[in-house]
């Protein structure tokens, strides 16, 4: 992977909007993250927002120690994925930098960083209210799109070929219960997240 | 130990589960399935399957939590209805479920919301039954002793490694098992089987599989990183006990191998393949030819046929 070898405490290169591909293999150095911030970038009711959501109630007692980011599998084998950067825009405000990022998308949801916060903030689940805010502004990278629409179509979240289950017979499992699509749908629908589905896909 | 086995000459342990296979299972990890229902029949454990099951709701938490709780929600409603408890194979599902269970059980408001919208489906949750990953099934419900005692020929010559995967115990409060930063069931059943337990650096870090549709890079150093400290302890082996888990160390590690230039071969089993063969099982009982790694090695050491080349 040839991706730029610069240095670590470089701004992260984020705020990719365009950039949100799926397999993009590497972070793309882009340029819009360390242009300068102007005052009405700040969005100061964002935090309070964030806060309110399920996850999000201890995020103003973050006082940026880095624990996050210093414990995080993820960020030591990456240039520009930061929590601790994730969780000061959000403070600050930078509503629509940090829901463009592209580094948003790269938490794995391992939860060390929620465990070992010393201030009780739920990194991790910040970081999804960020994606599930990102997703309403119709954001969201291609393989949420597949496992989404096949959780609709199957019930789970990839489609087993027909061959896996005659196999299934073959080495004496049991059957695979089936799926009930017709209920999936309706839950799509009462959460809204078939529409948000469906923004995604015109994206 | 005695207080757990206090408790268990009052109330008798449930024997009876409903098995929840979720996504990754059945499309790509099937020895998985094949080896943890032989193990857990010889233990006396009965597994039920779960009819119109659906995904656990976790992989698309980014994209709406609603729909990740109402998925999860829609699960416990099913095994409700059988009245039996959940066990989940895969480390993601079980930590959503039993997430999700607690929070409606403890969150009046947010069992409202999500009651609301099951409504549609005519479910409603009650928080009547619990969900586990099969190995806190293994080590609070079958117990250590019970699973030793299942042991016919102890895994002596075997040094074997570990990784359990991040949500068997993460995030603490809400999967409330044992502690992340100290975990100690894998270790512990692991030898049961009489194998030589090989601890390393960055056990408990993240295999980094979550991220792999998004990028592909970064899980791939992660696994290469353990992978390395694994073979460097020592280890003939390591096990783990999540299907995501095992294609980041076992799936991918050819593909490791060629990318970052390294010679690892290390067999990486699904925990009960270890425990199958140690209680006697045949490897091809235990589908351990289905592994991309090569164990034949490690069958020839257990039995001590094993050469020197």
């Amino acid at each position: 992977m040839s991706k730029t070898q610069s240095n670590p405490r470089e701004r992260p290169s984020e705020t990719a909007k365009k950039g949100l591909r799926a397999k993009s293999g590497e972070e793309t150095a882009e340029i819009s993250a360390t242009a300068p911030i102007r005052a009405q970038e700040f969005d100061p009711h964002f935090k309070h927002e964030v806060s309110k959501t399920h996850g999000g109630e201890k995020l103003k007692q973050c006082f940026q120690c880095g624990t996050c980011t210093s414990d995080c599998p993820i960020a030591r084998f990456s240039d520009s994925y930061r929590p601790r950067t994730l969780i000061r825009m959000t403070l600050l405000g930078l509503k629509d930098r940090v829901l463009t990022s592209e580094t948003l998308w790269l938490c794995a949801a391992c939860f060390t960083c929620t465990d070992r916060c010393p201030q009780d903030v739920e990194v991790a689940s910040v970081i999804r209210i960020l994606r599930n805010t990102a997703v309403e502004k119709g954001y969201m990278p291609q393989i949420f799109k597949e496992l989404g629409s096949s959780i609709l179509e199957t019930g789970v979240a990839y489609r087993i070929p027909d061959l896996r289950l005659k196999k299934r017979a073959q080495i004496g499992l049991p059957p695979l219960p089936k799926g009930n699509p017709e209920a999936m749908t309706k839950l799509a629908k009462a959460t809204g997240f078939s529409k948000l589905l469906k923004r995604g896909e015109q994206a | 130990m005695t207080a757990p086995e206090k408790n268990a000459k009052t109330t008798p342990k449930p024997t009876r589960f409903l098995l929840f296979l979720g996504c990754a299972i059945p499309y790509r990890v099937s020895s998985y399935e094949i080896s943890t229902r032989k193990v857990l029949q010889q233990l006396g454990i009965e597994l039920v399957e779960m009819p119109e099951y659906n995904c656990c709701g976790l992989p698309i938490d980014p994209v709406n939590h609603s729909m990740t709780l109402t998925l999860a929600a829609r699960n416990l409603c099913l095994a409700e209805q059988q009245g039996l408890s959940i066990i989940a194979l895969c480390p993601g599902c079980a930590g959503t479920l039993r997430k999700v269970n607690k929070k409606l059980k403890e969150n009046k408001e947010l069992k409202e919301e999500i009651n609301g919208y099951l409504k549609a489906t005519g479910l409603e949750f009650k928080g009547t039954i619990e969900a586990k990953h099969v190995l806190q099934l293994l080590v609070e419900d079958v117990g250590l002793e019970k699973i030793k005692a299942s042991v016919k020929t102890p895994l002596t010559r075997l040094k074997v490694s570990e990784h359990a995967g991040c949500h068997v115990t993460r995030p603490a409060d809400s999967v409330d098992f044992e502690n992340p930063e100290d975990p100690q069931a894998l270790k512990d059943l692991v030898e049961a089987t009489g194998a030589e337990y090989v601890e390393y650096v960055d056990k408990l870090a993240c295999c980094g599989a979550p991220i792999a549709g998004v990028n592909d890079r970064i899980p791939l150093q992660l696994t290469k990183e353990k992978l390395t400290h694994i073979r460097n302890a020592g280890a003939h082996a390591m096990v783990t006990v999540c299907p995501f888990c095992h294609m980041m160390f076992d799936t991918n590690q050819p593909r490791i191998e060629r990318l970052f230039n390294e010679t690892l071969r290390i067999p990486v089993l699904h925990y009960p393949q270890l425990l199958g063969l140690a209680m006697g099982f045949s490897p091809e009982e235990l589908a351990l030819k289905a592994l991309r790694v090569d164990a034949t090695q490690i069958v020839s050491r257990i039995s001590g046929k094993e050469d020197a080349s």
